[in-house]
């Protein structure tokens, strides 16, 4: 595992692109053949199935220092990583054993499945004990998961490009579905025969930037497509073989999760897949986000969410027909075979995004503004004439949002990061006014700079007035505007309500905290845009 | 015998405040970190290696005393004397006695000998005011010698890639260190001005520090090739460093323990070197003073009271002060024009 610790270190350390990247080559061009898959898995969020949980390494490493489980989590608070955390506190190894691969340790943890707690923990100690704090940190990670180093699956793509001489393209289409690092090696992966790719696998996501500028900027109107953007999950359905799959954006096989499309797998002709949004529908309109939430995250679906939370697949575009690869084909020509198939099935379940029809920029720019009475956050720009593209690529593919949301709101809580804002006071909790009390609504994470955070944390430190566990009330005096995308009821939080990507958008150390938002004008917001 | 107040720690019987915050009659120094040694009292007591230091921070006409360590002087019928802390030069331990009761502020110190600085000595007491920057189970050294070996490899590897070897430090106390310990593996050092300062200042004081080059806008370009370069860290990100691309930037302190803090910094590579105690070395220095009453400052202060407590089964609570706003005590970059300020950069 030695050059995988070694590849990590130089990962997670370095802050340019251009050496990550050069590492990751390095190693794919030296590494164990056993290893490679792994690596390729890992660093793509194919995490190998838990076989030995966060809580069970937390107690085993509080047994086997002393510490008390309180200074333990004030530990764990500060380094912000439980992999890190354990690393840090275990005693320095005492057996002296040869190094062993990473396939050795990956394969040991997956036979662990089944196996008692007590021949867990004697596999895990075992292994600590003759690791040095790095490696230690690795393991641990292994066994965590979320490898989040700062690899992105752009950089893992080159990165292959780069070692096996195949286009950046071509390597997407090939790492992406399913396939088991334990049985394939990056040679067959990725030398795959036509004819040969599994049935299941996707085709890799085009995905639009922002538009940053005035939509003139595009030049005629005639050459663009127009629709509302969704917000639900970004899918790929797939018909091949006699089968269906469904897949998220992240790579998640998420069939199983959304029985409502099972007729399709009959419906569909083989050689079908179609680009569209997974969006809890009802009454010809969306449900907030928050009803989708309760779809996501659960092993099995119940009647009751069945019926509450029906979901259905908003087409975008036709990306594979009768077995060909369409995605080279301009959009409208794909665009015009995507109506066809989808009127002629004629199914509740899938739907066409309906396209916006408009004669100039201003028309558009109108519609825009009504975006929200639509359950929509904004439109889609896509050339008429575009390819579908691989990733997030700037030109013919253009997400353009309605300005969110903005509150005034006051921080009175706040708790330690992670990752890189490991113990700096990072996340918040803010609060409008409700009469003469405040209530809490929204955490918010993002939007200060690093030079604004360190303002925060040191106000913090100075200024907490109570301590429950890691979390810090303070005095309630610093305003924020928080900017948000949706808002939706909710009976899971003090303040009714649930907000949609909540962020700070500026410190607003001129104003009083007399001045700021209200819960009234939260329940305003929600009665205006209840969908 | 002594009471927390809003300018400081204060000794009524005395009459003087420990390390005031605020401008007071007679200030009594533990060391010259600008957290400790602050402006605007009309008296300094401080240990003498400390006096060139504290007129350097502080201005060449402040009225200072010095006082070996170890040697006793009374305000009153308090009796005050310095102890090796073992932080940076001249960093003492404040030892206050009256009617034999005795108690000890600590300031900022580790444990292990720097090679420089004198080393910490344990102060029998009854009560103990001890820093806790530290203060948690995850902060454990590596020997010393165990860093620099490190830094040495380090400085080869990026000669041999044909890089330069940035380190920040903090000029004060972390550079000095660096210089003295790596004495042996370069013969020339390249210094940012407010280093260069520093080092002027020890090196008049009779403090064996291997000569530096101090970078000036006249410094020709050739003379970075490979070279070993400090600098403070406010210097690191900004455009005064780009001169010595191709580089490498190594940041030396405790903070880097944590690779998200290392991450924040953009350093190419962290060593965990720091002149404050780990948790082992905070745990022996207090049970060393036989102390039963233990009062914990700035760091990790609730957390190491709390430990003290409730394992150590002695009196132990946590203590607000000013202290603390130094960059290796806080783990954050430090506000540009703060440290640079008063080092003529």
């Amino acid at each position: 595992m030695t050059d995988f610790v070694a590849l990590v270190r130089i990962i997670s350390n370095s802050t340019k692109t251009t050496e990550k990247l050069e590492a990751l080559s390095h190693y794919f061009a030296h590494a164990d053949e056993r290893d490679k898959p792994w690596v390729l898995a890992l660093f793509t969020g194919r995490r190998p199935k838990r076989t030995v949980n966060a809580a069970q390494l937390k107690n085993w490493c509080i047994q086997l220092t002393g510490l008390a489980p309180w200074l333990f989590e004030e530990c764990y608070h500060t380094v912000g990583d439980l992999a890190e955390t354990i690393a840090l506190l275990l005693p320095a190894p005492s057996i002296q054993a040869d190094p062993r691969p990473l396939h050795y340790w990956l394969d040991l943890l997956s036979q662990l499945e089944k196996a008692d707690e007590a021949v867990k923990q004697q596999f895990v100690l075992q292994a600590w004990d003759q690791m040095d704090s790095a490696e230690k940190f690795v393991f641990n990670k292994l066994i965590t998961g979320g490898f989040r180093i700062g690899v992105s699956q752009r950089m893992m793509v080159n990165a292959l490009s780069k070692t096996y001489t195949i286009p950046a393209p071509t390597i997407s289409h090939l790492i992406s579905g399913e396939w088991n690092p334990r049985t394939i090696t990056l040679e067959t992966l990725l030398h795959a025969e036509e004819g040969q790719a599994p049935v299941s696998r996707p085709y890799p996501f085009f995905l639009a930037y922002p538009l940053e500028t005035a939509p003139e900027a595009l030049g005629q109107p005639s050459e663009w497509q127009a629709e509302w953007k969704w917000d639900g999950i970004r899918g790929q359905l797939i018909k091949r073989a006699g089968q269906l799959f469904v897949w998220s954006r992240g790579e998640e096989l998420l069939t199983e999760k959304f029985p409502e499309f099972a007729p399709l797998a009959s419906a569909l002709p083989d050689g079908t897949v179609i680009d569209g949004e997974i969006l809890t529908w009802q009454n010809d309109a969306p449900l907030p986000f928050a009803a989708l939430q309760t779809r996501i995250g659960r092993k099995n679906v119940t009647k009751k969410q069945l019926q509450e939370a029906p979901v259905v697949l908003l087409s975008y575009d036709l990306l594979e027909w009768q077995g060909q690869d369409l995605r080279q084909q301009p959009l409208t020509l794909r665009r015009a075979a995507l109506v066809t198939l989808v009127e002629t099935l004629s199914l509740p379940i899938l739907r066409l995004s309906p396209l916006i029809k408009f004669n100039d920029w201003d028309q558009l720019t109108a519609y825009r503004e009504d975006a929200r009475n639509n359950g929509s956050e904004g439109l889609m720009l896509k050339r008429a004439g575009s390819t579908y593209q691989v990733g997030r690529k700037r030109g013919d593919w253009w997400k353009w949002k309605i300005a969110p949301f903005q509150i005034d709101a006051v921080m009175i809580y706040a708790q330690k990061g992670h990752g890189r804002r490991s113990n700096l006071y990072t996340d918040y909790t803010f609060a409008v006014k409700d009469g003469d009390k405040l209530v809490p609504f929204a955490k918010a994470y993002s939007g200060l700079t690093d030079k604004e955070i360190n303002e925060v944390d040191r106000w913090v430190k100075t200024h907490a007035v109570e301590k429950f566990g890691p979390v810090r009330t303070v005095k309630a005096e610093q305003v924020f505007e928080i900017a948000f995308e949706g808002i939706a009821a909710s009976n899971r939080h003090k303040s009714g309500i649930a907000l949609r990507f909540p962020r700070i958008l500026r410190w607003r150390k001129d104003k009083p905290v007399d001045e700021i938002n209200t819960l009234d004008d939260l329940k305003q917001l929600l009665a205006q845009y209840r969908s | 015998m002594l009471q927390f107040t809003d300018k400081g720690i204060y000794c009524p019987a005395g009459d003087f405040y420990i390390d005031p915050w605020l401008p007071v009659e007679r200030a009594v120094i533990t060391h010259a970190h600008s957290d400790h040694a602050r402006w605007g009292s009309r008296k300094y007591l401080c240990q003498e290696y400390s006096v060139p230091l504290l007129k350097l921070r502080l201005g060449a006409d402040l009225q200072v005393q010095g006082l070996p360590y170890g040697e006793s002087v009374y305000f009153n019928s308090v009796q005050v004397s310095f102890h090796p802390a073992g932080h940076m030069i001249g960093s003492a331990q404040v030892r206050i006695a009256l009617a034999g009761e005795v108690w000890v502020v600590s300031g900022d110190y580790k444990v292990e000998h720097d090679g420089l600085s004198t080393p910490f000595e344990p102060v029998t007491c009854h009560t103990f005011i001890t820093e806790s920057t530290f203060g948690l189970p995850i902060y454990r050294w590596q020997p010393q010698t165990t860093v620099f070996a490190g830094i040495q490899q380090w400085i080869q590897d990026n000669q041999a890639a044909g890089k330069a070897s940035v380190l920040s430090a903090y000029s004060l106390g972390k550079a000095q260190r660096l210089l003295y310990n790596l004495r042996h593996v370069t013969g020339r050092f390249l210094v940012h001005g407010a280093i260069a300062i520093t080092e002027q200042v020890v090196r008049d004081a009779g403090w064996p520090l291997p000569a530096v080059e101090r970078i000036t806008p006249q410094t020709p370009k050739e003379a970075f090739a490979n070279a070993v370069i400090i600098c403070p860290p406010s210097a690191v990100g900004s455009s005064w460093m780009r001169r010595f691309t191709p580089y490498s930037l190594g940041v030396c302190s405790g903070w880097m323990q944590v690779r998200g803090n290392m991450r924040r910094r953009n350093a190419d590579a962290g060593f965990v070197l720091s002149d404050h105690a780990d948790w082992e070395g905070l745990l022996q220095a207090v049970k060393a003073t036989g102390a039963q009453r233990v009062y914990v400052t700035h760091g990790f202060s609730s957390v190491f009271a709390r430990y003290l407590t409730e394992q150590g089964g002695l009196d132990a609570a946590e203590i607000k002060t000013a202290f603390g706003d130094e960059e290796e005590d806080t783990g954050n970059e430090p506000d540009t024009n703060h440290t640079v300020a008063g080092n003529g950069a």
